[in-house]
C-alpha cells in the first residue's frame, strides 16, 4: 500500500513538473477552463440564490390567499365575504388586504403599494422599499410626492426605509396607511383587494381551500406551496435555460481540451517515448497523464468556482443579473447570503471536469501507447 | 419535465456512459474474436493496448456512476419541494414507475463496475491474461445495463409531472399503504435491527472462512449482497426512525441532510464499497484455479476481503452508535 | 544467458511497405562482458538489440532471458523485465530537457517507487562516480556533449540492471569522448554488468575490451 501511494506520488511529482515546464501550452487550457466553470458557477450560484430567497420570504407569507374573480378577470374582493367565509375548521385567522401596482412615470417604474396588517404608517407617512428610496433618491424625512388616481398630486413622508434583507421581493415596496391607500387609488370602502387565511396545519390547506371554492364560487384559492412550487420551476428552468445556451460554450470546451490533449508536440512525443524506454508502463504514463489532467482540472475548477463565488456573493453578479432576475425594472440590490451547495457542486462538476476527462481519455492513451523502441529508430 | 441543470448532467452523464460502455464493447468484441497471446503480430500488440483504452474507459464509467448515484439522490431531494405531498427524495422517485428502478439501476452499474475492475486488476497480473475471455465478455453484459439505466432515467425524468400528486415516506411507509416499501417499513425495528446483526455475522463468519481457509469466496459474496440489502430494509425500518427520534419517518435519504448531521456520509460509503470489495472477491474466485492466477488470487482475495471486512464493521459500528445515542425508545420498555 | 530462436521482425506488417528487419535470426549470447554488434545501417541491429532489451516483441520466434521465454510477454510484464535487467544508453543521449540531471537519473525508478531519500541518495552515489556531483542540480540540457552521455549512463544503473545496452553510443561524441566512454563501458564489464552494444564505428568493435563481435547483415548474422 504504501509502495503504491509512493507511486502516485512519483507520478504526480512528474506530472507537475512537466506542467510547469510547458506554461504556455497550460496556460490557454487552463484560462478557457476556468472561465467556463466561473460562467456555470455564477448562474448556478445566482439562480439558486434567488430561489432561496424567495422561499424566505414567502415563508412569511400566508398559507392561502382567496382572491375574487369575475368574467375570469381578477376583481376585487367585497368586505362582506369575510363574513360569508364564517369560521372555517384549521384556519386560525382571516382579514382582507389592501395592496396594487402603481406607475411612476418620472422613473419608469412599477411599485407595490401595500397597508400592512400589523402597525401601518400614520396618515400621510409612508414605509419605502429599498429600491424606491434609490430610484427617487429619497431619505427618511423626505418627501415623496405622486400623482394619485383622479390626478391630484399626493405628498407623503418617508418615515422609514425597509429592511434591506428581503431585498429581492421588497425592493419596490411603498407602505402606506389604508386610509391614504384608498384616497390615493380611490379605492372603494367596502372592498379590499383579496383576502388571506392562515392554515397553521399544512395538512388541511387543501380541504380548507376545498370548502372556500364551494362557499364562494367566483372566488380562487391560491396556496403559498403552489406558489413556492411555481417559483422553484421557473427558477430552475431558468437554470436550465441558461446551461442550454451554453453548452454551445461546452461543447467548444471539449473540443478545445481534445485538440490540445491531441495536439502533442514533437517534445512531448519524445518525452513519452523516452519514459517508456527507460522503463515506464504504459499504465505509468497514463497515470501520469491522468494526474496531470487531475491538477488542471482542480485548479481551474477551485478558481473558476472562487471566481463565481465572489462575483455573486460580492458583486452582486454584476455580469449577467439582468438576464436572470426578473421582470421588475427596479433591480433590487441583491445581496444574497453565501452558501455552498453540494447538488450545485456535483452538477458543476459533471458539466466540466467530466467532459474535460472524457474529451481527453482518448488522447491521453493514443500518447501513452507509443512505442518504447521509438527513441531507438 | 423539469428543466434543471442537475436534470441535465446526469442525462447527459447516463448518455455518455452508455456510449463510452459501447465503444468498449466493440473492442472487446474484437478482442473475443482476435485475442492470440501467441501471436507477436502488429494486430496482437495493437489489441494488447486497447486493453488499456478499455480498462480507462471502465474505470471513467464507474467512477461517474458513483458521482451520479449521489447527484441523483441530491436532484430528487431538491425537486421534492415541487411536488405535492413530496417532502423529500422518496416522494420525487416516487412520482412515476421509473424512479426506484433508475436508482436500482444505478446501484447495479456501480457494482458491475466495481467488481469488473477488480477482476481486471487480478488479471493484469497473470502474465498470460487468462481472463480475457471471460472478463470482455462480461463487460458486454454491463453494457446493457448501462443502456438500462439512461433509458430508464430518461422515463423518470420524462415523467416527471409536477402537477401528479405523489406520496412522500409518511404515505409510502406509512401503516396504511400497501405495496413492497410499506411491508418493508413495517417491519418490527427489533426484527429488522437482529437481522442486521444477523446478517452482518454471517458475513463475518463467511469472510473470515475465506480469508482463513481460501475458500467460499461465493459464498462471502452472496452473504454481503444480502447484508447489503437487508442493511438498506433494516436502515429504512429502524435505524432511520432512532436518527430521527419519530416512530414514523422513514426515509433512507433524508440521512444526508445536514439536519440529521449527515451521518448518511458515515452509513452509506462504508456499506457501498464493502458490498462492492465482497462482490469483486466473489467474482474473482470464480477462476482460482486457473494455474497463473491461483496465488495471486488467493492473495490479492484474502487482502480485499479483510478490507470488507473491515468496512462492514465500520458501517454495523456506526448504525449501532445511531441506535444507542438516539432519545427514541422503541425497544425494551414498550 | 540469452538465446534466440528463429526471431524476426517486420514492420509495417502486411501493407506495401512492409519491412523485414530482422529475419529468422538463430544467435546464443553470454550476459558477461562486452558484445558489439556490427553493421551498416539498416542491418537490424537495432532492432534486435530492441528486441532482447524488452523494448518491442519478435514478429515470430523466442527469445530466453536466463531460461525464461521472454517474447510473448504481454507489454505490462515486459517492461517489468526490462526495468529490471537491462538499462539503455541512446544514440541521441534521450536526456528529458528542463529536468535537472538528478531528476533525468532518478525517472527510471519512477514506477518502482522506492523510498524518495534512498533514491536520491541511489542517484547522487551515481553521480559522484560518473565525476558528475557538480552538476546535480543542472538542467539536463546545459551539459556538454560527455556529461549528457554520462549522466545517461548513470540514468541507466538507477534499478541496477544486470545488463547494459547501448544503441550507437559514440556517434555523437568526438573520438576522445568516445575513447573515455569505451574505459567508463569497460570498467562496467570488470564490475560484472554485461554489455550489448550496437555499432558500426571501428573505435568500438575494435577496441580490446570487446569479448566478441556478432556481425548483421540484412536481418541475418552475416
Amino acid at each position: 500500500m504504501r509502495a503504491l501511494l509512493r507511486r502516485q506520488r512519483y507520478l504526480l511529482d512528474y506530472s507537475l513538473s512537466s506542467l510547469a515546464r510547458r506554461p504556455g501550452k497550460h496556460l490557454a487550457l487552463l484560462l478557457v477552463y476556468t472561465l467556463i466553470v466561473f460562467l456555470l458557477a455564477s448562474t448556478l450560484l445566482f439562480t439558486q440564490s434567488l430561489r432561496r430567497e424567495a422561499a424566505l420570504v414567502l415563508a412569511e407569507s400566508p398559507e392561502l390567499i382567496v382572491q375574487r374573480l369575475l368574467a375570469g378577470r381578477h376583481e376585487l374582493m367585497p368586505a362582506d365575504y369575510l363574513h360569508r367565509l364564517g369560521r372555517l375548521r384549521g384556519v386560525s385567522e382571516s382579514y382582507g388586504r389592501l395592496w396594487g401596482y402603481f406607475y411612476d412615470p418620472a422613473v419608469k417604474a412599477n411599485y407595490t403599494l401595500l397597508v400592512p396588517r400589523q402597525d401601518p404608517p400614520a396618515p400621510g407617512d409612508v414605509i419605502l422599499g429599498t429600491g424606491v428610496a434609490r430610484a427617487r433618491g429619497l431619505g427618511v424625512g423626505d418627501y415623496l410626492s405622486l400623482r394619485s388616481a383622479r390626478g391630484e398630486p399626493f405628498s407623503f413622508k418617508v418615515a422609514a426605509l425597509l429592511e434591506a434583507d428581503t431585498e429581492l421581493v421588497a425592493s419596490d415596496l411603498i407602505l402606506l396607511g389604508p386610509e391614504d391607500f384608498r384616497r390615493f387609488f380611490a379605492f372603494p370602502a367596502d372592498r379590499y383587494t383579496d383576502i388571506v387565511l392562515r392554515v397553521p396545519n399544512p395538512s388541511e390547506v387543501r380541504k380548507v381551500a376545498e370548502k372556500i371554492a364551494l362557499a364562494l364560487p367566483d372566488t380562487r384559492p391560491i396556496l403559498r406551496e403552489e406558489i413556492l412550487r411555481t417559483y422553484d420551476a421557473l427558477f430552475g428552468w431558468r437554470q436550465g435555460v441558461v446551461i442550454v445556451l451554453l453548452t454551445g460554450a461546452l461543447l467548444a470546451f471539449v473540443i478545445f481540451a481534445f485538440d490540445r490533449a491531441a495536439g502533442l508536440s514533437a517534445e512531448e512525443r519524445r518525452e513519452i517515448g523516452i519514459l517508456k524506454a527507460i522503463g515506464w508502463e504504459t499504465g505509468d504514463v497514463l497515470r501520469m497523464k491522468f494526474w496531470e489532467g487531475a491538477a488542471l482540472s482542480l485548479t481551474a475548477f477551485l478558481a473558476g468556482y472562487l471566481l463565481a463565488y465572489v462575483h455573486v456573493f460580492f458583486f452582486a453578479a454584476t455580469l449577467f443579473a439582468p438576464v436572470l432576475k426578473g421582470w421588475a425594472v427596479l433591480y433590487p440590490d441583491f445581496s444574497p447570503l453565501p452558501f455552498v451547495d453540494g447538488l450545485q457542486v456535483a452538477t458543476l462538476f459533471f458539466f466540466t471536469v467530466f467532459p474535460y476527462t472524457v474529451a481527453t481519455i482518448v488522447p491521453i492513451w493514443r500518447a501513452a501507447i507509443t512505442d518504447p523502441d521509438q527513441v531507438m529508430r | 419535465m423539469p428543466l434543471s441543470p442537475a436534470l441535465l448532467a446526469l442525462t447527459l452523464a447516463s448518455l455518455t456512459q452508455a456510449s463510452l460502455l459501447l465503444l468498449a464493447s466493440g473492442f472487446a468484441l474484437r478482442i473475443l474474436r482476435h485475442w492470440d497471446l501467441n501471436s507477436g503480430s502488429e494486430r496482437q500488440l495493437e489489441l494488447e493496448r486497447r486493453t488499456y483504452l478499455v480498462a480507462s474507459l471502465v474505470a471513467w464509467v464507474f467512477g461517474a456512476s458513483l458521482l451520479s448515484l449521489l447527484l441523483f439522490v441530491y436532484h430528487a431531494e431538491q425537486l421534492s419541494s415541487q411536488f405535492v405531498g413530496a417532502m423529500c427524495a422518496t416522494g420525487v422517485l416516487n412520482a412515476n414507475a421509473w424512479g426506484w428502478p433508475a436508482l436500482y439501476l444505478k446501484m447495479a452499474l456501480f457494482f458491475a463496475g466495481a467488481a469488473w475492475l477488480l477482476l481486471n486488476r487480478v488479471d493484469n497480473r497473470a502474465p498470460d491474461y487468462p481472463l480475457v475471455r471471460p472478463k470482455y465478455a462480461l463487460l458486454l453484459l454491463i453494457a446493457p445495463l448501462a443502456l438500462a439505466e439512461a433509458l430508464v432515467q430518461g422515463q423518470f425524468f420524462a415523467g416527471l409531472n409536477p402537477d401528479l400528486i405523489t406520496s412522500c415516506c409518511g404515505a409510502l411507509f406509512g401503516p396504511d399503504s400497501k405495496g413492497v416499501a410499506a411491508e418493508l417499513a413495517g417491519i418490527d425495528p427489533a426484527v429488522s435491527l437482529t437481522a442486521l446483526y444477523l446478517s452482518g455475522l454471517t458475513v463475518l463468519a463467511s469472510g473470515l472462512i475465506y480469508r482463513w481457509r481460501g475458500w467460499g469466496g461465493h459464498l462471502f459474496a452472496l452473504a454481503a449482497a444480502f447484508g447489503f440489502g437487508v442493511a438498506l430494509v433494516a436502515i429504512v425500518s429502524g435505524v432511520a426512525l432512532y436518527v430521527y427520534e419519530h416512530p414514523h419517518h422513514h426515509c433512507p435519504f433524508c440521512l444526508l441532510k445536514t439536519g440529521h448531521d449527515l451521518v448518511g456520509y458515515a452509513l452509506y460509503p462504508p456499506l457501498f464499497a464493502a458490498t462492492a470489495l465482497a462482490l469483486g472477491v466473489g467474482l474473482m474466485t470464480t477462476w482460482r484455479r486457473v494455474p497463473s492466477l491461483e496465488g495471486i488470487i488467493a492473495a490479492e482475495g484474502r487482502r480485499l476481503a479483510g478490507m470488507a471486512l473491515i468496512l462492514f464493521a465500520i458501517f454495523h459500528g456506526v448504525a449501532t452508535w445511531l441506535v444507542l445515542r438516539s432519545n427514541l425508545v422503541l425497544l425494551g420498555s414498550g | 544467458m540469452i538465446r534466440l530462436a528463429q526471431v524476426s521482425k517486420v514492420f509495417n506488417q502486411g501493407r506495401h511497405n512492409e519491412v523485414r528487419a530482422v529475419r529468422d535470426l538463430s544467435l546464443e549470447l553470454d550476459t558477461r562482458g562486452i558484445t558489439v554488434f556490427k553493421g551498416p545501417s539498416g542491418s537490424g541491429k537495432t532492432s534486435l538489440l530492441a528486441m532482447i532489451g524488452c523494448l518491442s516483441r519478435p514478429t515470430s520466434g523466442r527469445i530466453h532471458l536466463e531460461g525464461r521465454l521472454i517474447s510473448n510477454l504481454p507489454e505490462r510484464f515486459m517492461t517489468a523485465v526490462r526495468r529490471d535487467t537491462f538499462g539503455f544508453i541512446f544514440q541521441r543521449f534521450n536526456l528529458i530537457r528542463g529536468l535537472t540531471v538528478l531528476e533525468n537519473v532518478m525517472l527510471p525508478a519512477y514506477p518502482l517507487a522506492p523510498a524518495p531519500s534512498t533514491l536520491r541518495d541511489r542517484a547522487l552515489d551515481l553521480l559522484r562516480q560518473f565525476h558528475l556531483a557538480e552538476r546535480a542540480n543542472n538542467q539536463a540540457e546545459w551539459l556538454s556533449g560527455g556529461e549528457a552521455q554520462r549522466t545517461a549512463i548513470c540514468r541507466a544503473l538507477i534499478n541496477r540492471p544486470r545488463i547494459l545496452i547501448a544503441d550507437e553510443p559514440t556517434a555523437n561524441l568526438d573520438s576522445q569522448l568516445s575513447r573515455e566512454l569505451l574505459a567508463l563501458i569497460g570498467d562496467l564489464a570488470d564490475q560484472g554488468k554485461g554489455v550489448l552494444i550496437s555499432s558500426h564505428d571501428p573505435l568500438v568493435f575494435d577496441h580490446a575490451r570487446v569479448s566478441r563481435v556478432v556481425e548483421l547483415r540484412d536481418g541475418r548474422l552475416a
